[in-house]
């Protein structure tokens, strides 16, 4: 203490002291203050999120989808689709649709991250449904088996999205989108969601671990070096037989005339 | 006809035209040169290979337009093989084009038709060698060797019978029975109706019982995909209805066309697509054929529930599923 | 004498006092070959199957063709710990841990995929110029067989690593088998060794893959080959060539060079889509299980038609007395394909009875001097290419914002009215390029430039062509439709009949053209002129 006595007359010390004071004060507030009430805030802050939500949703969507969500003639209810619906369908660009085509294409979102959670939080106050998750909740890197994946990807999602994740036709115009920009969460909230023409895979029959470990498998698709070359679409052989015809036959056609034609 | 009388007169091979190369001797020279150029090309591209093949990682990944990442080491493999190939020919061609003669010879052809003096001889001799054996004569003969020649080819279409069992009943059966669980593929994990919510579907096989594995000729013949819908979505007739379990609705993968595994299902449509010949099948009306080639519906496997909740076969599949065979009554 | 000049007599006496082969060489080293780049097709073919060869021989010594169930645990990291048969993982291993093997594979395949494309276009190249009429008709039956056994081989040779794509198409080939009247199910069960997939398949069609056809292949070739050389090459008309002889360069060395050369070059654009382009990904398809499937499943582009045709078919099937018969299957699968290849082999004696043509023919036509043949061809062509679109359908419908429903609806229709129109729409372009040649024949090329009459007039100068176009031009035989005899008046019916009938008509359409400027007319005009 004799140290310290030895500036208690610097003329800084009145205001020192008083800072210290009221940051210890002020300290022990909201830490006191914060946990008890924690939960308290966040309903606070769901609140106003509903309601700007709500706002949100009376004009952007509500023509379609009705003033309360319960559908209409051309869009369908979206009472108890949950938030992870809300979030993949606008956090894709899909939602709000830009014409009334065969299905909604994947665009640059409308709505910023906020405005679609708040979207997310109207909707998912209207009834219970699948909950939004965050790229961090999804520890694929972690838990997630490519392998098992792969296995999982080809019994459950090849069939539309095609072996390499590049989407193909469905019926009617209509086709499952290509992976390559898929985010973990987007893909996640597909499978629980089922949006549009995709079916549901149910936490029962795909596992959220089998889940992850099919986002890890597909990660590992979007970023599949070329192995042996340029990838021609990971389509299979149609274009492999166009390159044939083209470059292929193309080139040794060219070279064949060359040879044939008499040198000046 | 009048043309063939007064036709232009063929004023016979044009004048042959020198290269530059065959008055030149600059002109000789520098094509030398340039074929010369092109085998050192041909030689650098094997000596890229070589190197590729000795002293590339295989691990290494360069960026590249239009390729991506790409194996550095198949690439430069690849590159310096075409390279030194192509460039062979090309020093080849070259040189024969600049350098060898280029002046055009004619060959005379002949009929291929051999002189009648020939052709009455040859009859002659089998004629004449033919009748010495007297296979004219000898129908004794002629006719034995003829059913033994006969008989002969039928051997090995014979000897091929054990390539394959007998099909048997092969073709009318699958691993489901009564009462069997129907459980995740892949997982093996059986299912409760709860466990679908409306607009999900299950890839699923039969529960394997204890001591058995799965082989891939089981899957070829098991695979059943499990739908859930609303039960008021159903367009089906009162027993179909009665093969279904609180909207869900099982039917089997192998498509009833050519065997490809059914399992694209729109949710909002339902309907279920084949990927190979595009066979549609709407899955409220028992996977009646809509579009496509396949001229039969899915089987559709009547399921229900155990006594512990878990889903179940009501009873084996009451046709056969997968393509048509000769022997299939319906 | 120099000592080289010693060493290649001494080898020569050695070799020919043993074969009497000098005699042969003499004369066959000075064989003459017309130069033609349309005449480097077929070589284009001949020198992919040697690349085949050589790469097929490099793919056995890794390649374990069996069906026995492995665990993985090579290099690729995304199929770690997967069970697959000893085929597929011995293709990752070639691909991902043999230098060189990915390569190796990709040449292979590109080869293949080359191989066909080069048949095809030699094919289209012989029919055009009519390149298969007498005394030719054996070797068009040998390239048809080629072409035939050729797809089969691809279809072999993609099977083999027993991926999810080729497990998909070997699954549709059993379909087929399956689907044959009486005795299909036996037939399946027979190829595969019991039920499908079952573990005998692929190493059977290794066998037939690499040791069967490549020997018929082989065979055949030699024979097709040795026609050509006996009964010496066809020759585009023009100055100088005739009948009855052959314009070219000698084998040695001019014809030895460039073939040889072309070799190479072919070698070397075939290696370098291989270096460049990524073809079967097969670690990306994943092991074969028949209860999993890519969209987008399709065959290698020369089975492509097939697929096409199978995909538009009616669904059509038979229940009758406890039987069924696919008709969706066979009709598609089998008749048609067995219709179109009977006919195409059967072409050269269809067009020779129509014409009443006996003649030997080594001067090629120019297809628009046998409007009726060209017009078949593009027709046939046609249907070919309709079937091929609709069995890439689905890849063209996201490619191109369509539906496959409107393309599979489009081809159904124009499967059968496409084909017409192009035989006619055909016809008339051959006539009405006939009637350019006569009026350039007659007239000369028009200049551009322009001309004042003294009367004011102005006229465009026409350049006479030189002899030797005209005589090119010129120099085809024009053939006559066959005259049938009437009925007599007394109702007495002409021998000929009803197929004498038909004869004339067909001849009488093969005759259709623009009569050649003669050398009469010409001079006529000239004359006029002047």
């Amino acid at each position: 203490m004799k140290h310290l006595s030895r500036y208690r007359r610097h003329r800084f010390a009145a205001p020192a002291l008083i800072l210290a004071a009221l940051f210890t004060l002020g300290t022990t507030f909201s830490l006191a203050s914060a946990l008890p009430n924690k939960a308290h805030m966040e309903a606070t802050s769901q609140s106003t999120l509903v309601s700007e939500g709500k706002q949100i949703f009376a004009r952007g969507c509500s023509s379609c989808h009705g003033l309360n969500a319960e559908g209409g003639t051309i869009a369908p209810s979206l009472i108890g689709v949950g938030a992870a619906s809300v979030d993949f369908q606008v956090g894709t660009g899909r939602m709000p649709m830009a014409d009334m085509s065969q299905q909604a294409m994947r665009k640059k979102p409308l709505y910023n991250e906020q405005e679609t959670a708040a979207l997310a939080a109207y909707v998912a106050s209207l009834a219970p449904g699948p909950a939004s998750v965050t790229n961090e909740q999804l520890t694929w890197e972690r838990d997630g088996n490519v392998a098992q994946g792969g296995q999982l990807f080809r019994t459950n999602c090849a069939m539309c999205h095609n072996f390499a994740a590049q989407g193909g036709a469905l019926t009617l115009g209509k086709y499952a989108p290509s992976l390559m920009g898929s985010e973990p969460k987007q893909i996640y909230e597909a499978m629980i969601t089922g949006p549009q023409s995709m079916p549901v895979f149910a936490d029962k029959t795909i596992t959220p671990a089998e889940k992850l470990s099919i986002i890890k498998w597909i990660k590992a698709a979007q970023s599949e070096p070329s192995l042996g070359g340029a990838a021609l679409g990971r389509v299979g052989p149609v274009t492999e037989g166009l390159l044939v015809w083209t470059l292929g036959l193309g080139l040794l056609v060219g070279v064949a005339v060359w040879l044939a034609s008499k040198a000046r | 006809m009048s043309n063939e009388i007064s036709k232009f007169t063929d004023p016979g091979l044009p004048e042959h035209v020198h290269r530059r190369a065959d008055s030149d001797p600059k002109a000789a020279k520098r094509a030398e040169q340039q074929v010369a150029i092109l085998f050192l090309l041909s030689a650098a591209g094997t000596v890229l290979t070589i190197y590729a093949y000795i002293f590339m990682k295989s691990n290494t990944f360069i960026f590249l337009p239009v390729l991506g990442d790409t194996n550095a080491q198949q690439l430069a493999l690849g590159v310096g093989l075409a390279l030194s190939l192509f460039f062979i020919g090309m020093a080849a061609v070259h040189w024969a084009k600049t350098l060898m003669p280029d002046t055009e010879v004619i060959a005379e052809r002949h009929e291929f038709r051999s002189e009648d003096v020939d052709r009455a001889d040859f009859v002659a001799t089998v004629k004449e060698q033919g009748g010495s054996a007297g296979l004219g004569r000898r129908t004794l003969i002629k006719r034995t060797m003829g059913l033994s020649l006969g008989l002969l080819g039928l051997a090995p279409l014979v000897l091929l019978r054990d390539l394959g069992p007998m099909p048997k009943k092969y073709f009318n059966t699958t691993d489901w029975k009564s009462g069997t669980r129907l459980v995740t593929d892949p997982g093996d994990r059986p299912i409760k109706p709860e466990d679908l919510e409306v607009g999900a579907v299950a890839q699923v096989l039969p529960e394997l019982t204890s001591g058995t594995e799965r082989t891939l000729e089981n899957i070829g013949k098991d695979a059943v995909l499990l739908i859930r819908l609303r039960p008021e979505d159903f367009n089906l007739d009162a027993e179909r209805l009665s093969w279904t379990h609180e909207g869900i609705i099982a039917f089997s993968k192998i498509c009833s066309h050519m065997g490809c595994a059914v399992a694209l299902y729109e949710q909002q449509t339902k309907h279920l697509l084949c990927p190979c010949h595009q066979s549609t099948f709407d899955v409220t009306r028992a996977a009646k054929v809509i579009f496509g080639p396949a001229a039969r519906p899915l089987p559709q496997l009547a399921i229900t529930v155990d006594a512990d909740g878990f889903l179940v076969a009501q009873k084996p599949f009451t046709e056969p599923i997968g393509p048509s065979f000769w022997e299939r009554s319906s | 004498m120099s000592v080289k000049d010693r060493a290649v007599g001494g080898l020569a006496n050695y070799v020919d006092e043993r074969t009497g082969a000098a005699k042969w060489l003499k004369k066959n080293l000075t064989k003459v070959f017309p130069d033609h780049w349309s005449f480097m097709l077929g070589e284009i073919a001949l020198y992919s199957f040697i690349i085949l060869l050589l790469t097929g021989t490099f793919l056995t010594f890794w390649f374990d063709p069996s069906q026995r169930e492995v665990i993985y645990n090579g290099n690729y990291a995304p199929l770690s710990q997967v069970h697959m048969s000893a085929a597929y993982a011995s293709t990752l291993r070639i691909s991902f841990e043999v230098r060189g093997g990915l390569l190796m594979r990709q040449i292979h395949h590109w080869a293949a995929l080359i191989f066909m494309a080069a048949i095809v276009v030699h094919l289209l190249r012989v029919f055009f110029t009519g390149a298969f009429r007498k005394p030719r008709e054996f070797n068009w039956l040998i390239g048809v067989g080629l072409l035939t056994l050729g797809i089969v081989e691809g279809f072999l040779g993609y099977s083999l690593p027993d991926d999810l794509l080729s497990g998909t198409g070997i699954r549709i080939a059993e379909a087929i088998l399956q689907a044959i009247p009486v005795v299909g199910s036996y037939l399946a069960f027979f190829a595969f060794g019991g039920p499908f997939p079952g573990t005998a398949f692929i190493p059977r069609i290794y066998t037939v893959h690499v040791l069967l056809l490549p020997g018929i292949f082989l065979g055949l070739i030699t024979i097709h080959l040795m026609l050509v050389w006996y009964q010496k090459h066809t020759q585009y008309p023009g100055p100088g060539r005739t009948e009855k002889n052959v314009v070219g360069y000698p084998l040695m060395p001019v014809y030895m060079a460039k073939a040889g050369g072309f070799f190479f070059i072919v070698f070397g654009v075939t290696a370098f889509l291989g270096a460049v382009a990524s073809i079967n990904p097969i670690w990306l398809y994943g092991p074969y299980t028949p209860g999993q499937i890519s969209a987008g499943s399709q065959p290698d582009w020369y089975m492509g038609w097939l697929d096409g045709l199978v995909r538009m078919s009616p669904p059509l099937e038979t229940h009758a007395f406890g039987h069924t018969i696919s008709w969706n299957i066979l009709i598609p699968g089998l008749i048609l394909p067995g219709i179109l290849f009977t006919g195409m082999a059967l072409y050269p004696f269809i067009e020779s009875w129509m014409t009443g043509d006996k003649r030997e023919h080594h001067l090629l036509d120019r297809p628009r001097n046998a409007p009726n043949r060209t017009a078949l061809g593009v027709m046939s062509l046609t249907f070919m290419i309709i079937s091929l679109i609709n069995g890439g359908n689905d890849v063209i419908a996201t490619h191109f914002h369509l539906t496959i429903n409107q393309i599979m609806w489009f081809t159904r229709f124009g499967l059968f009215l496409l084909p017409p129109i192009a035989f006619v729409v055909t016809k008339r372009i051959c006539l009405s390029l006939q009637r350019a040649d006569r009026e350039l024949v007659l007239h000369g090329r028009e200049t551009g430039r322009l001309l004042m009459l003294p009367h004011g007039e102005f006229v465009e100068v026409h350049e006479p062509i030189s002899p030797e176009k005209a005589w090119t031009l010129t120099q085809h035989l024009q053939p006559e439709a066959l005259t049938v005899a009437p009925d007599d008046l007394n109702g007495v019916r002409n021998p000929a009949g009803l197929k004498g009938k038909i004869r004339a008509r067909f001849s009488m359409a093969h005759a259709e053209q623009i009569a050649a400027p003669t050398a009469k007319e010409k001079n006529e005009i000239e004359g006029g002129h002047h």
